[in-house]
Protein backbone atom coordinates (compact mmCIF):
# COMPACT_ATOMS: atom_id res chain seq x y z
CA UNK A 1 0.00 0.00 0.00
CA UNK A 2 1.43 3.13 -1.22
CA UNK A 3 1.20 6.09 0.90
CA UNK A 4 1.15 9.77 -0.39
CA UNK A 5 1.98 12.53 2.31
CA UNK A 6 -1.80 14.24 2.54
CA UNK A 7 -4.24 14.26 6.10
CA UNK A 8 -6.41 12.68 4.30
CA UNK A 9 -4.47 9.15 4.30
CA UNK A 10 -5.74 8.91 8.28
CA UNK A 11 -9.05 9.60 7.61
CA UNK A 12 -11.03 7.84 9.55
CA UNK A 13 -11.37 4.18 8.19
CA UNK A 14 -15.22 1.84 8.02
CA UNK A 15 -16.40 0.92 10.73
CA UNK A 16 -18.68 2.26 13.97
CA UNK A 17 -18.13 5.52 15.27
CA UNK A 18 -19.93 7.71 18.17
CA UNK A 19 -19.55 11.48 19.36
CA UNK A 20 -19.14 11.61 22.80
CA UNK A 21 -18.96 13.93 25.44
CA UNK A 22 -21.63 16.29 23.85
CA UNK A 23 -23.43 17.19 27.24
CA UNK A 24 -20.65 17.07 29.41
CA UNK A 25 -16.80 17.37 28.18
CA UNK A 26 -14.61 14.79 29.71
CA UNK A 27 -12.26 16.01 31.98
CA UNK A 28 -8.68 14.88 31.02
CA UNK A 29 -6.11 14.27 33.85
CA UNK A 30 -4.28 17.19 32.51
CA UNK A 31 -7.01 20.00 33.85
CA UNK A 32 -8.03 20.17 29.84
CA UNK A 33 -11.96 19.64 28.83
CA UNK A 34 -12.55 17.25 25.44
CA UNK A 35 -15.67 17.10 23.65
CA UNK A 36 -17.62 16.33 21.97
CA UNK A 37 -15.53 14.01 20.30
CA UNK A 38 -15.55 11.24 17.78
CA UNK A 39 -14.67 7.69 19.29
CA UNK A 40 -14.17 4.71 16.56
CA UNK A 41 -14.73 1.18 17.62
CA UNK A 42 -15.85 -2.50 16.36
CA UNK A 43 -18.12 -5.27 18.60
CA UNK A 44 -18.30 -8.62 17.58
CA UNK A 45 -20.44 -11.25 18.83
CA UNK A 46 -23.99 -10.01 20.29
CA UNK A 47 -24.99 -8.33 23.61
CA UNK A 48 -27.71 -11.10 25.27
CA UNK A 49 -30.71 -9.88 27.11
CA UNK A 50 -29.44 -9.14 30.40
CA UNK A 51 -26.38 -7.27 28.93
CA UNK A 52 -24.08 -9.08 30.99
CA UNK A 53 -21.95 -10.94 28.36
CA UNK A 54 -19.73 -7.92 26.95
CA UNK A 55 -15.80 -7.86 27.11
CA UNK A 56 -14.09 -4.53 26.66
CA UNK A 57 -10.49 -5.23 24.47
CA UNK A 58 -8.20 -3.24 25.54
CA UNK A 59 -5.79 -2.54 22.72
CA UNK A 60 -1.79 -1.87 22.63
CA UNK A 61 0.43 1.13 21.20
CA UNK A 62 0.48 0.05 17.87
CA UNK A 63 -3.12 -1.76 17.80
CA UNK A 64 -6.65 -0.40 16.94
CA UNK A 65 -10.03 -1.16 17.06
CA UNK A 66 -10.45 -3.97 14.56
CA UNK A 67 -9.45 -6.94 16.60
CA UNK A 68 -11.00 -9.48 14.38
CA UNK A 69 -11.79 -10.32 11.08
CA UNK A 70 -10.03 -8.30 7.49
CA UNK A 71 -8.51 -4.58 9.08
CA UNK A 72 -10.18 -2.05 6.15
CA UNK A 73 -6.86 0.29 6.43
CA UNK A 74 -3.94 -2.61 6.28
CA UNK A 75 -5.57 -5.31 4.22
CA UNK A 76 -4.25 -7.95 7.00
CA UNK A 77 -6.51 -9.87 9.74
CA UNK A 78 -7.06 -7.55 13.05
CA UNK A 79 -4.40 -7.75 15.81
CA UNK A 80 -6.19 -10.43 17.82
CA UNK A 81 -7.77 -12.42 15.33
CA UNK A 82 -6.35 -15.75 16.61
CA UNK A 83 -7.75 -15.14 20.00
CA UNK A 84 -11.54 -14.45 18.62
CA UNK A 85 -14.32 -16.65 17.18
CA UNK A 86 -16.28 -19.57 18.14
CA UNK A 87 -14.50 -22.04 20.34
CA UNK A 88 -11.75 -19.42 20.74
CA UNK A 89 -10.93 -17.71 24.09
CA UNK A 90 -12.84 -14.57 23.20
CA UNK A 91 -15.60 -17.04 22.15
CA UNK A 92 -18.34 -14.78 20.09
CA UNK A 93 -20.32 -17.20 20.61
CA UNK A 94 -20.82 -16.60 23.90
CA UNK A 95 -19.50 -12.62 24.97
CA UNK A 96 -20.19 -9.56 23.27
CA UNK A 97 -16.76 -8.00 21.80
CA UNK A 98 -16.53 -4.60 22.35
CA UNK A 99 -13.07 -2.62 20.97
CA UNK A 100 -12.37 0.49 20.74
CA UNK A 101 -9.35 3.20 19.10
CA UNK A 102 -7.89 4.65 22.15
CA UNK A 103 -8.12 8.39 22.85
CA UNK A 104 -4.85 9.67 20.86
CA UNK A 105 -5.21 7.44 18.12
CA UNK A 106 -5.62 7.63 14.39
CA UNK A 107 -7.98 5.19 13.39
CA UNK A 108 -10.95 7.40 13.85
CA UNK A 109 -10.96 8.27 17.89
CA UNK A 110 -10.31 11.57 18.72
CA UNK A 111 -6.10 12.39 18.30
CA UNK A 112 -3.79 14.71 16.75
CA UNK A 113 -4.80 13.90 13.59
CA UNK A 114 -8.44 14.58 13.89
CA UNK A 115 -9.99 18.00 12.62
CA UNK A 116 -10.53 20.20 16.01
CA UNK A 117 -14.04 21.20 15.37
CA UNK A 118 -13.00 24.52 16.63
CA UNK A 119 -10.56 25.38 14.35
CA UNK A 120 -11.75 23.21 11.87
CA UNK A 121 -8.16 21.93 11.15
CA UNK A 122 -6.12 18.84 12.62
CA UNK A 123 -5.08 18.90 16.19
CA UNK A 124 -2.08 18.25 15.65
CA UNK A 125 0.31 19.10 18.89
CA UNK A 126 -2.51 21.79 20.12
CA UNK A 127 -4.18 18.28 20.82
CA UNK A 128 -4.37 17.91 24.85
CA UNK A 129 -2.11 15.40 26.15
CA UNK A 130 -3.56 12.49 27.54
CA UNK A 131 -3.29 9.41 30.08
CA UNK A 132 -4.33 5.88 30.57
CA UNK A 133 -6.96 7.26 33.12
CA UNK A 134 -8.21 9.56 30.07
CA UNK A 135 -8.20 6.47 27.60
CA UNK A 136 -10.16 4.45 30.06
CA UNK A 137 -12.44 7.73 30.92
CA UNK A 138 -13.49 7.83 27.36
CA UNK A 139 -14.32 4.51 27.07
CA UNK A 140 -16.36 4.30 30.26
CA UNK A 141 -18.61 6.85 28.17
CA UNK A 142 -18.74 4.54 25.37
CA UNK A 143 -20.13 1.85 27.43
CA UNK A 144 -22.66 3.98 29.16
CA UNK A 145 -23.62 4.47 25.53
CA UNK A 146 -24.05 1.12 24.51
CA UNK A 147 -26.19 0.69 27.73
CA UNK A 148 -23.75 -1.83 29.43
CA UNK A 149 -24.07 -1.38 33.63
CA UNK A 150 -21.19 -3.64 33.58
CA UNK A 151 -18.90 -5.70 31.94
CA UNK A 152 -18.16 -9.10 32.24
CA UNK A 153 -14.32 -8.76 31.61
CA UNK A 154 -11.56 -5.78 30.42
CA UNK A 155 -8.80 -7.96 28.80
CA UNK A 156 -5.93 -6.04 27.62
CA UNK A 157 -2.12 -6.41 26.73
CA UNK A 158 0.84 -4.21 27.45
CA UNK A 159 -0.21 -1.03 27.59
CA UNK A 160 -4.10 -2.46 27.19
CA UNK A 161 -3.23 -4.42 30.20
CA UNK A 162 -2.60 -0.65 31.55
CA UNK A 163 -5.93 0.23 30.64
CA UNK A 164 -7.36 -3.01 32.54
CA UNK A 165 -5.88 -2.29 35.78
CA UNK A 166 -6.93 1.39 35.30
CA UNK A 167 -10.74 0.31 34.73
CA UNK A 168 -10.56 -2.21 37.75
CA UNK A 169 -9.43 0.71 40.07
CA UNK A 170 -11.26 3.38 38.22
CA UNK A 171 -15.05 1.90 37.98
CA UNK A 172 -14.65 -1.37 40.41
CA UNK A 173 -18.09 -2.43 40.15
CA UNK A 174 -18.13 -1.86 36.56
CA UNK A 175 -15.57 -4.95 36.10
CA UNK A 176 -16.85 -8.12 36.93
CA UNK A 177 -12.97 -10.09 35.71
CA UNK A 178 -10.55 -8.82 34.57
CA UNK A 179 -7.42 -9.72 32.49
CA UNK A 180 -3.95 -7.80 32.57
CA UNK A 181 -1.62 -9.25 30.12
CA UNK A 182 1.85 -8.65 29.78
CA UNK A 183 2.03 -5.48 31.62
CA UNK A 184 2.64 -3.92 35.31
CA UNK A 185 1.57 -1.56 37.75
CA UNK A 186 3.44 1.15 36.25
CA UNK A 187 5.55 2.33 33.31
CA UNK A 188 9.36 0.99 34.07
CA UNK A 189 12.59 3.84 33.52
CA UNK A 190 13.91 1.64 30.81
CA UNK A 191 10.53 1.77 28.82
CA UNK A 192 10.40 5.65 29.17
CA UNK A 193 13.75 5.48 28.14
CA UNK A 194 12.43 3.19 24.70
CA UNK A 195 9.69 5.47 24.17
CA UNK A 196 12.21 9.09 24.44
CA UNK A 197 14.32 7.11 21.73
CA UNK A 198 11.29 6.72 19.48
CA UNK A 199 9.98 10.18 20.01
CA UNK A 200 13.51 11.83 19.43
CA UNK A 201 13.86 10.26 16.40
CA UNK A 202 10.16 11.72 15.62
CA UNK A 203 11.20 14.97 16.23
CA UNK A 204 14.71 15.12 14.66
CA UNK A 205 12.62 14.58 11.45
CA UNK A 206 12.24 17.95 9.58
CA UNK A 207 8.88 16.62 8.38
CA UNK A 208 8.27 16.62 12.13
CA UNK A 209 7.69 20.41 11.22
CA UNK A 210 7.35 21.11 14.68
CA UNK A 211 4.39 18.47 14.92
CA UNK A 212 2.48 20.98 12.16
CA UNK A 213 3.15 18.18 9.29
CA UNK A 214 0.00 17.49 8.32
CA UNK A 215 -1.47 21.24 7.48
CA UNK A 216 2.65 21.29 5.89
CA UNK A 217 1.40 18.53 3.14
CA UNK A 218 3.91 16.36 4.89
CA UNK A 219 4.97 13.10 7.21
CA UNK A 220 7.90 12.35 9.14
CA UNK A 221 8.07 8.83 7.99
CA UNK A 222 12.13 8.57 8.44
CA UNK A 223 11.42 9.19 12.08
CA UNK A 224 8.75 7.24 13.18
CA UNK A 225 10.44 4.52 11.02
CA UNK A 226 12.91 4.22 13.44
CA UNK A 227 10.89 4.66 16.32
CA UNK A 228 9.40 1.55 15.28
CA UNK A 229 12.20 -0.33 14.80
CA UNK A 230 13.61 0.23 17.81
CA UNK A 231 10.67 -0.45 19.52
CA UNK A 232 9.94 -3.41 17.80
CA UNK A 233 13.20 -4.85 19.03
CA UNK A 234 11.98 -4.50 22.76
CA UNK A 235 8.73 -6.55 21.93
CA UNK A 236 11.14 -9.53 21.23
CA UNK A 237 13.62 -11.63 22.76
CA UNK A 238 17.01 -12.29 21.86
CA UNK A 239 16.32 -16.17 21.51
CA UNK A 240 13.98 -15.37 19.12
CA UNK A 241 15.91 -12.47 16.98
CA UNK A 242 18.65 -15.34 16.73
CA UNK A 243 15.95 -18.18 15.94
CA UNK A 244 14.42 -16.12 13.27
CA UNK A 245 17.45 -14.19 11.67
CA UNK A 246 20.65 -15.40 13.47
CA UNK A 247 23.70 -13.98 11.48
CA UNK A 248 21.94 -14.92 7.95
CA UNK A 249 22.94 -12.17 5.38
CA UNK A 250 20.01 -11.04 3.02
CA UNK A 251 20.02 -12.24 -0.48
CA UNK A 252 23.68 -12.18 -0.57
CA UNK A 253 26.60 -14.45 -0.45
CA UNK A 254 28.88 -12.51 2.07
CA UNK A 255 28.97 -8.91 3.21
CA UNK A 256 29.03 -5.80 1.35
CA UNK A 257 31.17 -3.89 3.49
CA UNK A 258 28.65 -0.82 3.09
CA UNK A 259 25.67 0.12 5.18
CA UNK A 260 22.62 -2.00 3.06
CA UNK A 261 20.25 -4.25 5.17
CA UNK A 262 23.31 -6.50 5.20
CA UNK A 263 21.52 -9.02 7.38
CA UNK A 264 17.97 -10.53 7.64
CA UNK A 265 17.22 -9.10 10.94
CA UNK A 266 17.99 -5.38 9.31
CA UNK A 267 15.89 -6.03 6.50
CA UNK A 268 13.10 -7.46 8.73
CA UNK A 269 13.06 -4.10 10.71
CA UNK A 270 13.05 -2.16 7.91
CA UNK A 271 10.18 -3.72 6.74
CA UNK A 272 8.62 -3.60 10.30
CA UNK A 273 9.19 0.29 10.00
CA UNK A 274 7.69 0.54 6.69
CA UNK A 275 4.73 -0.85 7.34
CA UNK A 276 4.22 0.68 10.17
CA UNK A 277 4.42 4.19 8.94
CA UNK A 278 1.78 2.86 6.03
CA UNK A 279 -0.67 2.90 8.87
CA UNK A 280 0.30 4.95 11.83
CA UNK A 281 0.33 8.25 12.77
CA UNK A 282 3.75 9.79 14.22
CA UNK A 283 1.85 12.56 16.19
CA UNK A 284 -0.53 9.64 18.00
CA UNK A 285 2.83 7.74 18.68
CA UNK A 286 4.02 10.55 20.55
CA UNK A 287 0.82 10.79 22.53
CA UNK A 288 0.45 7.65 23.07
CA UNK A 289 4.10 6.72 24.29
CA UNK A 290 4.02 9.59 26.63
CA UNK A 291 0.55 8.02 28.07
CA UNK A 292 2.15 4.96 28.77
CA UNK A 293 5.31 6.58 30.47
CA UNK A 294 2.90 8.77 32.76
CA UNK A 295 1.36 5.61 34.36
CA UNK A 296 1.66 4.38 38.06
CA UNK A 297 -1.02 3.34 39.61
CA UNK A 298 0.32 3.65 43.20
CA UNK A 299 1.28 7.36 42.69
CA UNK A 300 -1.96 7.97 42.27
CA UNK A 301 -3.16 5.87 45.24
CA UNK A 302 -0.19 8.10 47.94
CA UNK A 303 2.51 5.58 47.14
CA UNK A 304 0.61 2.26 47.47
CA UNK A 305 -1.40 0.38 44.59
CA UNK A 306 -2.59 -1.93 47.22
CA UNK A 307 -5.37 0.68 48.61
CA UNK A 308 -5.90 0.96 44.35
CA UNK A 309 -7.61 -2.60 44.68
CA UNK A 310 -8.83 -2.39 48.48
CA UNK A 311 -12.46 -3.88 48.69
CA UNK A 312 -12.18 -5.22 44.89
CA UNK A 313 -14.78 -7.86 43.92
CA UNK A 314 -13.45 -8.13 40.51
CA UNK A 315 -12.05 -11.54 39.66
CA UNK A 316 -7.95 -10.55 38.41
CA UNK A 317 -6.04 -13.49 35.90
CA UNK A 318 -2.91 -11.88 35.44
CA UNK A 319 -0.75 -13.41 32.74
CA UNK A 320 3.03 -12.91 31.64
CA UNK A 321 5.43 -14.82 28.97
CA UNK A 322 8.74 -15.50 30.58
CA UNK A 323 10.97 -14.42 27.78
CA UNK A 324 9.35 -10.76 28.24
CA UNK A 325 11.56 -8.27 29.01
CA UNK A 326 10.04 -5.26 28.25
CA UNK A 327 7.13 -6.09 30.65
CA UNK A 328 8.79 -9.37 32.74
CA UNK A 329 7.05 -11.84 35.02
CA UNK A 330 8.72 -9.79 38.09
CA UNK A 331 5.99 -6.59 37.24
CA UNK A 332 3.19 -9.24 36.79
CA UNK A 333 4.45 -11.15 39.88
CA UNK A 334 4.75 -7.53 41.70
CA UNK A 335 0.46 -6.87 40.89
CA UNK A 336 -0.16 -10.00 41.74
CA UNK A 337 1.61 -9.86 45.73
CA UNK A 338 -0.31 -6.34 45.32
CA UNK A 339 -3.78 -8.14 44.47
CA UNK A 340 -2.98 -10.76 46.80
CA UNK A 341 -2.27 -7.51 50.03
CA UNK A 342 -6.29 -6.88 49.62
CA UNK A 343 -7.56 -10.52 49.38
CA UNK A 344 -8.12 -10.14 45.83
CA UNK A 345 -9.58 -13.17 43.55
CA UNK A 346 -6.43 -13.46 41.58
CA UNK A 347 -5.10 -15.82 39.27
CA UNK A 348 -1.47 -15.83 37.94
CA UNK A 349 0.19 -17.73 34.94
CA UNK A 350 3.60 -17.55 33.19
CA UNK A 351 3.72 -18.77 29.83
CA UNK A 352 6.55 -20.59 29.12
CA UNK A 353 7.70 -19.00 25.55
CA UNK A 354 10.73 -17.06 23.54
CA UNK A 355 8.53 -14.44 21.92
CA UNK A 356 9.19 -12.08 24.08
CA UNK A 357 6.39 -9.32 24.32
CA UNK A 358 4.68 -9.92 21.28
CA UNK A 359 3.52 -13.26 23.20
CA UNK A 360 0.31 -11.96 23.76
CA UNK A 361 -0.76 -11.06 20.33
CA UNK A 362 0.56 -14.70 19.70
CA UNK A 363 -1.50 -18.27 19.30
CA UNK A 364 0.47 -20.51 22.23
CA UNK A 365 -2.14 -23.34 23.29
CA UNK A 366 -1.15 -23.02 27.21
CA UNK A 367 -1.81 -19.17 26.83
CA UNK A 368 -5.32 -19.96 25.08
CA UNK A 369 -6.23 -22.49 27.43
CA UNK A 370 -5.35 -20.19 30.03
CA UNK A 371 -7.57 -17.36 29.22
CA UNK A 372 -10.34 -19.57 27.81
CA UNK A 373 -10.53 -21.70 31.06
CA UNK A 374 -10.18 -18.31 33.18
CA UNK A 375 -12.96 -16.82 31.00
CA UNK A 376 -15.12 -19.90 31.67
CA UNK A 377 -14.90 -20.14 35.11
CA UNK A 378 -15.76 -16.23 35.42
CA UNK A 379 -18.57 -16.87 33.37
CA UNK A 380 -20.10 -19.62 35.38
CA UNK A 381 -19.97 -17.23 38.25
CA UNK A 382 -21.52 -14.40 36.01
CA UNK A 383 -24.57 -17.01 35.86
CA UNK A 384 -23.78 -16.51 31.62
CA UNK A 385 -25.00 -19.60 29.61
CA UNK A 386 -23.48 -20.93 26.46
CA UNK A 387 -25.98 -20.03 23.61
CA UNK B 1 -10.70 -32.42 26.60
CA UNK B 2 -11.89 -29.22 28.24
CA UNK B 3 -11.06 -28.07 31.73
CA UNK B 4 -14.13 -28.88 33.20
CA UNK B 5 -13.99 -31.77 31.78
CA UNK B 6 -10.78 -32.40 33.92
CA UNK B 7 -12.31 -31.58 36.91
CA UNK B 8 -15.37 -33.71 36.87
CA UNK B 9 -12.72 -36.75 35.84
CA UNK B 10 -10.67 -36.11 39.09
CA UNK B 11 -14.10 -35.87 41.37
CA UNK B 12 -15.06 -39.25 39.15
CA UNK B 13 -11.68 -41.09 39.88
CA UNK B 14 -11.76 -39.90 43.87
CA UNK B 15 -9.38 -37.49 45.36
CA UNK B 16 -6.21 -38.76 47.96
CA UNK B 17 -7.07 -39.88 50.67
CA UNK B 18 -6.00 -37.48 53.22
CA UNK B 19 -7.11 -34.84 50.46
CA UNK B 20 -10.75 -36.30 51.43
CA UNK B 21 -10.71 -35.65 54.92
CA UNK B 22 -9.30 -32.52 54.46
CA UNK B 23 -12.52 -31.68 52.50
CA UNK B 24 -14.96 -33.07 55.04
CA UNK B 25 -13.81 -30.84 57.65
CA UNK B 26 -14.18 -27.67 55.49
CA UNK B 27 -17.43 -26.14 56.36
CA UNK B 28 -19.83 -25.08 52.87
CA UNK B 29 -19.22 -21.76 51.30
CA UNK B 30 -16.42 -20.78 53.40
CA UNK B 31 -12.79 -18.78 52.30
CA UNK B 32 -10.25 -21.25 51.73
CA UNK B 33 -6.37 -21.40 50.27
CA UNK B 34 -4.41 -24.02 49.01
CA UNK B 35 -1.57 -23.87 49.64
CA UNK B 36 0.39 -26.20 47.12
CA UNK B 37 -2.64 -27.12 45.13
CA UNK B 38 -0.90 -29.10 42.94
CA UNK B 39 -2.87 -29.63 39.68
CA UNK B 40 -6.13 -28.25 41.55
CA UNK B 41 -8.17 -31.53 42.50
CA UNK B 42 -8.86 -30.53 46.13
CA UNK B 43 -9.63 -26.64 45.29
CA UNK B 44 -11.76 -27.82 42.25
CA UNK B 45 -13.42 -30.72 44.40
CA UNK B 46 -14.40 -28.26 47.37
CA UNK B 47 -15.68 -25.37 44.51
CA UNK B 48 -18.06 -27.53 43.13
CA UNK B 49 -19.15 -29.75 46.47
CA UNK B 50 -18.90 -26.77 48.96
CA UNK B 51 -19.04 -23.76 46.54
CA UNK B 52 -16.24 -22.44 48.90
CA UNK B 53 -14.48 -19.22 47.53
CA UNK B 54 -11.26 -21.02 46.86
CA UNK B 55 -7.80 -19.88 46.17
CA UNK B 56 -4.39 -21.83 45.55
CA UNK B 57 -0.83 -20.83 45.89
CA UNK B 58 1.37 -23.60 43.23
CA UNK B 59 4.94 -23.34 43.42
CA UNK B 60 4.75 -25.44 39.53
CA UNK B 61 3.81 -23.74 36.24
CA UNK B 62 2.27 -26.92 34.58
CA UNK B 63 0.14 -26.88 37.90
CA UNK B 64 -1.17 -23.79 37.73
CA UNK B 65 -1.91 -23.43 34.00
CA UNK B 66 -3.72 -26.86 34.80
CA UNK B 67 -5.45 -24.67 37.43
CA UNK B 68 -6.74 -21.86 35.73
CA UNK B 69 -7.36 -23.44 32.91
CA UNK B 70 -10.00 -25.32 34.98
CA UNK B 71 -11.41 -22.12 36.18
CA UNK B 72 -9.57 -22.13 39.39
CA UNK B 73 -8.41 -18.72 40.86
CA UNK B 74 -4.79 -19.83 41.42
CA UNK B 75 -1.25 -18.43 41.28
CA UNK B 76 1.79 -19.69 40.61
CA UNK B 77 4.08 -18.67 43.66
CA UNK B 78 6.12 -20.04 46.82
CA UNK B 79 4.54 -20.61 49.87
CA UNK B 80 7.59 -19.86 51.96
CA UNK B 81 7.95 -16.20 50.06
CA UNK B 82 4.20 -15.70 49.04
CA UNK B 83 2.40 -16.05 52.15
CA UNK B 84 3.44 -12.79 53.98
CA UNK B 85 1.64 -11.15 51.52
CA UNK B 86 -1.60 -11.83 52.56
CA UNK B 87 -3.30 -9.55 55.27
CA UNK B 88 -4.23 -11.12 58.37
CA UNK B 89 -7.43 -13.63 58.64
CA UNK B 90 -7.81 -13.51 55.06
CA UNK B 91 -9.52 -16.60 54.52
CA UNK B 92 -11.47 -19.48 56.94
CA UNK B 93 -9.39 -22.33 56.22
CA UNK B 94 -5.42 -22.41 55.29
CA UNK B 95 -4.94 -26.14 53.58
CA UNK B 96 -1.29 -27.62 53.30
CA UNK B 97 -1.52 -31.04 51.94
CA UNK B 98 1.78 -33.15 52.36
CA UNK B 99 3.94 -30.57 51.83
CA UNK B 100 4.70 -28.73 54.86
CA UNK B 101 7.72 -31.65 55.25
CA UNK B 102 9.33 -30.12 51.94
CA UNK B 103 9.42 -26.50 53.35
CA UNK B 104 12.43 -24.89 54.05
CA UNK B 105 11.19 -23.12 57.39
CA UNK B 106 8.15 -25.31 58.04
CA UNK B 107 7.41 -23.27 61.71
CA UNK B 108 7.18 -19.72 59.76
CA UNK B 109 4.80 -21.19 57.25
CA UNK B 110 2.97 -23.01 59.49
CA UNK B 111 2.91 -19.44 61.75
CA UNK B 112 2.04 -17.94 58.51
CA UNK B 113 -0.57 -20.07 57.94
CA UNK B 114 -2.47 -19.33 60.87
CA UNK B 115 -1.92 -15.33 60.70
CA UNK B 116 -3.62 -15.22 57.44
CA UNK B 117 -6.18 -17.97 57.86
CA UNK B 118 -8.39 -18.75 61.31
CA UNK B 119 -7.58 -22.07 60.88
CA UNK B 120 -4.94 -24.57 59.20
CA UNK B 121 -5.64 -27.68 57.95
CA UNK B 122 -2.32 -30.11 57.31
CA UNK B 123 -1.64 -33.24 56.13
CA UNK B 124 1.55 -35.06 56.94
CA UNK B 125 3.54 -38.47 56.20
CA UNK B 126 4.28 -39.72 60.01
CA UNK B 127 7.76 -40.94 60.22
CA UNK B 128 6.66 -42.72 63.48
CA UNK B 129 4.80 -45.40 61.90
CA UNK B 130 5.88 -48.62 63.18
CA UNK B 131 6.59 -49.64 59.15
CA UNK B 132 9.25 -46.93 59.33
CA UNK B 133 10.64 -47.61 62.84
CA UNK B 134 10.97 -51.43 61.83
CA UNK B 135 12.72 -50.98 58.68
CA UNK B 136 15.39 -48.38 59.92
CA UNK B 137 15.91 -51.08 63.04
CA UNK B 138 16.31 -53.92 61.14
CA UNK B 139 17.65 -52.79 57.96
CA UNK B 140 20.01 -49.63 58.76
CA UNK B 141 18.59 -47.85 55.89
CA UNK B 142 16.59 -44.83 55.28
CA UNK B 143 12.87 -46.32 55.32
CA UNK B 144 11.12 -45.86 51.59
CA UNK B 145 7.46 -46.76 51.67
CA UNK B 146 4.41 -45.81 49.93
CA UNK B 147 3.92 -42.44 51.74
CA UNK B 148 7.64 -41.75 51.67
CA UNK B 149 8.69 -43.48 48.03
CA UNK B 150 11.83 -40.90 47.79
CA UNK B 151 15.52 -41.86 48.73
CA UNK B 152 17.81 -39.75 50.87
CA UNK B 153 19.49 -38.43 48.30
CA UNK B 154 16.42 -37.02 45.77
CA UNK B 155 13.33 -36.47 49.00
CA UNK B 156 11.69 -32.98 48.60
CA UNK B 157 11.11 -34.04 52.50
CA UNK B 158 13.87 -31.96 54.21
CA UNK B 159 12.03 -31.87 56.83
CA UNK B 160 10.04 -35.27 58.23
CA UNK B 161 8.86 -35.37 61.34
CA UNK B 162 6.34 -37.98 63.25
CA UNK B 163 2.93 -36.78 64.74
CA UNK B 164 4.09 -36.67 68.29
CA UNK B 165 6.94 -34.10 66.89
CA UNK B 166 4.15 -32.04 65.26
CA UNK B 167 2.20 -31.80 68.08
CA UNK B 168 5.28 -30.43 70.15
CA UNK B 169 5.63 -28.10 67.52
CA UNK B 170 1.84 -27.15 68.02
CA UNK B 171 2.35 -26.78 71.80
CA UNK B 172 5.45 -24.79 71.20
CA UNK B 173 3.55 -22.26 68.74
CA UNK B 174 0.77 -21.85 70.68
CA UNK B 175 -1.38 -23.80 68.23
CA UNK B 176 -4.29 -25.69 69.16
CA UNK B 177 -5.26 -28.80 67.72
CA UNK B 178 -9.03 -28.94 67.46
CA UNK B 179 -9.23 -32.49 65.81
CA UNK B 180 -6.41 -35.08 64.55
CA UNK B 181 -7.01 -38.05 62.03
CA UNK B 182 -4.24 -40.26 61.38
CA UNK B 183 -4.72 -42.39 57.75
CA UNK B 184 -3.43 -46.40 57.93
CA UNK B 185 -1.30 -47.64 55.56
CA UNK B 186 -4.45 -49.73 54.45
CA UNK B 187 -6.45 -46.22 53.56
CA UNK B 188 -8.60 -46.11 56.80
CA UNK B 189 -9.16 -43.05 58.53
CA UNK B 190 -9.85 -42.77 62.33
CA UNK B 191 -10.04 -39.74 64.96
CA UNK B 192 -7.25 -40.16 67.32
CA UNK B 193 -5.83 -38.18 70.03
CA UNK B 194 -2.96 -36.37 68.58
CA UNK B 195 -0.75 -37.34 72.16
CA UNK B 196 -2.05 -41.18 71.64
CA UNK B 197 1.29 -42.99 71.41
CA UNK B 198 -0.68 -45.70 69.37
CA UNK B 199 -1.70 -43.24 66.65
CA UNK B 200 2.08 -42.27 66.41
CA UNK B 201 2.86 -45.62 66.12
CA UNK B 202 -0.34 -46.92 63.54
CA UNK B 203 -0.98 -43.96 61.37
CA UNK B 204 1.31 -43.68 57.84
CA UNK B 205 -0.55 -39.86 57.63
CA UNK B 206 -1.95 -37.27 59.95
CA UNK B 207 -4.47 -34.62 59.16
CA UNK B 208 -4.55 -31.74 61.18
CA UNK B 209 -7.14 -29.25 62.18
CA UNK B 210 -5.44 -26.40 63.67
CA UNK B 211 -6.64 -22.74 65.38
CA UNK B 212 -4.23 -20.09 66.76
Amino acid sequence: MSVSPSADTLAPPAGRTVVLGSVEPLKLDSGVELGPFTMAYQTYGALNADRSNAILVCHALSGDQFLAGPNPVTGRRGWWDNMVGPGRPLDTDRYFLICSNILGGCMGTAGPTEINPATGKAYGLSFPVITIGDMVKAQKLLIDHLGIEQLFCVIGGSMGGMQVLDWAVRYPEKVFSAVPIATALRCSAQNIAFHEVGRQAIMSDLDWCDGDYLAQGKRPERGLKVARMSAHITYLSETALHRKFGRRLQDRPKVSFGFDADFQVESYLRHQGKSFVDRFDANSYLYISRAIDYFDLAAEHGGKAAEAFRGTKTRFCVVSFSSDWMFPTSESRALVHTLNAVAANVSFCEIPTDQGHDSFLMEIPDYHKVLAGFLNGAAEHRGLTRR
Amino acid sequence: MNGAQNGAAAIARGIRLDLQKIAELVKPGSRVLDVGCGDGALLYHLTHTKQVDGRGIEISQEGVNACVAQGLSVIQGDAETDLKDYPADAFDYVILGQTLQAMREPKTVLSQMLRIGTRAIISLPNFGHWRLRLKLLFTGRMPVSDALPHNWYDTPNVHLCTIHDFVALCDELGIAIERCYTVSAKGSIREVRPTSSAANLLGSEAVFLLRD
